[in-house]
């Protein structure tokens, strides 16, 4: 037994990774290899769910990706657990099959890797109500107080369109308080802030300058994209895909169109995965660009925050220069992008962005002797390489943490493959590693971009032929903000039955609270900025 | 810190020259679909066909556009056998019907300084960001005299963006609630504007004038920030207000 749970890399490689799971479960699970997905479906009964997801997250050193949830009428319930590691091993798909009359799923929420579950768990319970046994903290996540009870949602005899009456009660949030000193309280901020600042909610619990702990809550935002989706031609769909995260609008774009041609066995023209690639970098660049602007802006350093400003409205120019959006909305399609770059565009493109990494340069050079600066970023806001892992948080973040995931570098999509990619990590796991981190990936996302643009292949920028058919796909892109996961299922008109998304966002505010329990009040803003998350992207 | 001086000193200044002249930067707008005369009797057809929002409309053997659910997709000029009119500007913010007369009996009170109060009912991060522009040394809002302010008890304007989700209904309202009168509200984007791609739904509504009167819309998605300072420059009659709708061109008679 402890032979097998040591495994090394090439052992767990595609073939072989059934066989494994066979002889480690003995006929408990049934394991088998799906070639065109590169995954391997391991189905298993409630009673070993526990122990096998166990089994991949601490033994095996797998990350958990998403849950998807589908209503299988009239069997019942399905619910896959993907699961990811690095090239060399498969996806592990764990389904879990349920009866109809089943209602209740056991939780694994209080593994060691159990956060990463958690609010998946929470999110299917208030959208499917499936309840989850063991749980300790469900109901009112997504749907906020004033939702009525046993209306779920993304059940298919929800009718989306249908609206709800407005219900005039006054929404009273009690989270449970853990700080009971003497003159202890609980500071309230949001979901409208004195800012451009997104929707959300956090309570500080204090008991005067320093705060102990912050009881986030998001969702303020829930469009129920998932839901709207269902039903919708593919083309129309992309659409909600772009413009749920206006911010990451390409990335999320690029995984939808990813996912449909995984169905539709579609293959881009080389140039299209080339011009992927580089708006995709060069979303990168703007968020992150962003992402420093809003750390500058947070200690209030006026001059760096003017500089990250500009260099960010110049990236925004140059997009819309170059597709005709300043957030690229409508470049990506099924098939391959709908716009091409003359060699004008390219040209443009390469001198920019080289002048634009050079200015990042010198911002970062000057930061890094800016006393006042580093005294508020550096060990502010720490997240531990132990915690990160078991969050399974993901994108800038874990990376700042010691966690060097990369879905390019893993599973390299579009022209990633060709892209000579180091990922930059960094062990502090505090703001200002953070901030290095952004740093770097801006850094290489411009020399990307020269290096693509440098070796960019002539030739067509969409598939001939875009034929539309069944099927289901889950698809991983590193949005800017880390991993995104989309699961798309179509059926034979090309209609989208299932839309599932994992946003990176989602996946990281699980883990903001580590980071702001026992800080300063006046560093609740940096904390905030040096997460540089998306409510929008979060909430879907 | 004589470095960040001298930095500064160095960049110069970026401001935009409007509203005082246009700016014409290349990428400082994505433009946008006007009302188009079309040759081919079948192109208004598939242009209204093509667009997934509903925002064109046929009209004097041409199409009329409706800005208000036009979300900048494109799909009316790339790839299509007659292109939509793609005009560059900025000047997009136009005046809700009922809120004319009141904007113009009350605009001599705000004068030259207003205070902006922001809020996020669910918009998608592109509207926030472009809105946050506006704070940035292009564009540089309080050189025309405008505020974000930390309180609603001091707002002159509430600037409200995405399409009111369920759990910012109350918010929304509160805040405007909040505000002292004489208020003003600027939509900003297509969401707020008429729900765009996500409302009306169970989740969302189809834009904020569902739950407070909207006096000016910024219509784009997302609006550029000079669309937005336009909006703010209309909600005091710094500006004359743009068009809603884009009629289509009336065929002229008689040319050769």
């Amino acid at each position: 037994m402890a032979m097998l749970d040591r495994i090394d890399d090439d052992a767990a490689g595609a073939a072989s990774f059934p066989e494994l799971c066979r002889s480690r479960w003995r006929g408990e699970v049934v394991a088998t290899l799906d070639e065109a997905q590169r995954a391997c479906r391991v189905e298993c009964g409630p009673a070993h769910l526990r122990d096998l997801c166990q089994w991949l997250t601490r033994d095996l050193d797998f990350a958990f990706a998403t849950l998807v949830v589908e209503q299988t009428p009239p069997t019942g319930w399905s619910l896959l657990y993907a699961f990811y590691k690095d090239a060399k091993s498969p996806w592990v798909h764990v389904e879990l099959k349920l009866d109809a009359a089943v209602s209740a799923v056991p939780s694994i929420a209080d593994l060691f890797h159990g956060p990463s579950f958690d609010w998946h768990e929470r999110e299917v319970e208030d959208l499917f109500g499936l309840h989850f046994e063991g749980h300790p903290r469900l109901g009112e996540f997504i749907l906020h107080e004033d939702w009525p009870e046993g209306v779920n949602p993304m059940r298919r005899d929800f009718d989306a369109r249908k609206r709800f009456e407005p219900r005039a009660m006054e929404p009273k949030w009690e989270p449970p308080t853990i700080v009971t000193a003497p003159g202890a309280f609980a500071m309230p901020i949001g979901p409208v802030f004195s800012d451009f600042a997104e929707s959300a909610h956090f309570l500080l619990e204090s008991v005067g300058e320093d705060v102990i702990r912050t009881i986030p809550r998001f969702f303020y935002k829930y469009r129920g994209v998932e839901k709207i989706a269902e039903g919708q031609p593919a083309d129309r769909a992309l659409l909600l895909a772009e413009r749920f995260s206006g911010i990451a609008a390409f990335a999320h774009g690029l995984a939808f169109c990813q996912a449909v041609e995984a169905i539709c066995g579609i293959k881009p023209p080389p140039r299209a995965q080339a011009l992927r690639t580089v708006f995709a970098e060069l979303e990168r660049l703007r968020s992150h660009a962003a992402a420093i602007t809003g750390i500058c802006n947070s200690t209030a350093l006026a001059v760096a925050t003017s500089q990250a400003a500009l260099i960010e409205e110049s990236l925004l120019r140059l997009s819309c220069e170059i597709t005709g959006h300043r957030y690229l909305f409508g470049s990506v399609v099924p098939g391959g992008m709908a716009c091409d770059l003359s060699a004008m565009d390219c040209r443009h493109l390469t001198d920019a962005v080289f002048g634009i990494a050079q200015e990042l340069r010198s911002l970062l050079q000057m930061l890094r002797y800016s006393s006042s600066f580093l005294d508020r970023l550096e060990e502010v806001g720490i997240v531990t390489e132990d915690k990160a892992r078991s969050y399974g948080l993901v994108g800038p973040i874990a990376r700042a943490s010691g966690v060097a995931r990369d879905i390019r570098k893993l599973f390299p999509y579009a022209a990633y493959g060709s892209v000579d990619l180091s990922v930059p990590v960094e062990q502090e796991g505090d703001g200002y590693a953070r901030l290095r981190v952004l740093f770097a990936e801006a850094e290489q996302s411009a020399a990307i971009i020269g290096g693509v643009l440098s070796s960019l292949t002539e030739g067509a920028v969409r598939a001939d032929h875009v034929r539309l058919r069944a099927g289901a796909a889950l698809m991983a892109v590193e949005a800017p903000l880390g991993a995104a996961f989309h699961w798309l299922r179509l059926d034979d008109d090309g209609k989208v039955i299932r839309y599932r998304v994992t946003p990176p966002s989602f996946t990281n505010w699980h883990g903001f609270h580590l980071a702001a329990e026992n800080f300063a009040f006046q560093d609740f803003p940096i904390i905030l900025a040096s997460f540089g998350l998306s409510n929008a992207e979060c909430d879907r | 810190m004589a470095n960040w001086v001298l930095k500064g000193l160095r960049t110069g200044v970026k401001s935009s020259a409007y509203p005082n002249r246009p700016d014409d930067a290349p990428g400082v707008s994505p433009g946008r679909p006007m009302g188009t005369r079309l040759k081919s009797p079948t192109a208004a057809d598939e242009l209204v066909a093509r667009c997934p929002t509903q925002a064109i409309a046929r009209e004097n053997g041409g199409i009329a556009i409706d800005q208000g659910r036009c979300i900048h997709c494109s799909r009316c000029r790339r790839h299509v056998g007659e292109a939509a009119a793609w005009e560059p500007g900025y000047e997009w913010a136009a005046q809700t019907s009922d809120a004319a007369t009141a904007l113009r009996k009350l605009a001599g009170m705000f004068g030259r300084s207003l205070h902006v109060r922001f809020v996020d009912a669910g918009a998608c991060g592109a509207c926030m960001s472009e809105a946050r522009q506006i704070n940035n040394p292009y564009y540089n809002m309080h050189r025309l005299g405008f505020f974000i302010t930390p309180s609603p008890r001091s707002a002159d304007i509430l600037l409200v963006a995405g399409p009111v989700s369920d759990a910012m209904r109350l918010p929304l309202r509160k805040t405007y609630d909040a505000m002292p009168t004489p208020k003003r509200v600027v939509a900003v984007g297509a969401c707020a504007a008429s729900g765009g791609v996500f409302g009306p739904s169970f989740a969302a509504l189809g834009g904020a004038a569902e739950i407070i009167p909207v006096d000016v819309v910024v219509p784009g998605c997302p609006p550029p920030p000079l669309a937005i300072l336009h909006g703010l420059l209309v909600a005091v009659e710094r500006k004359p207000p743009s068009a809603l709708v884009s009629a289509a061109p009336r065929p002229t008679t008689g040319s050769a």
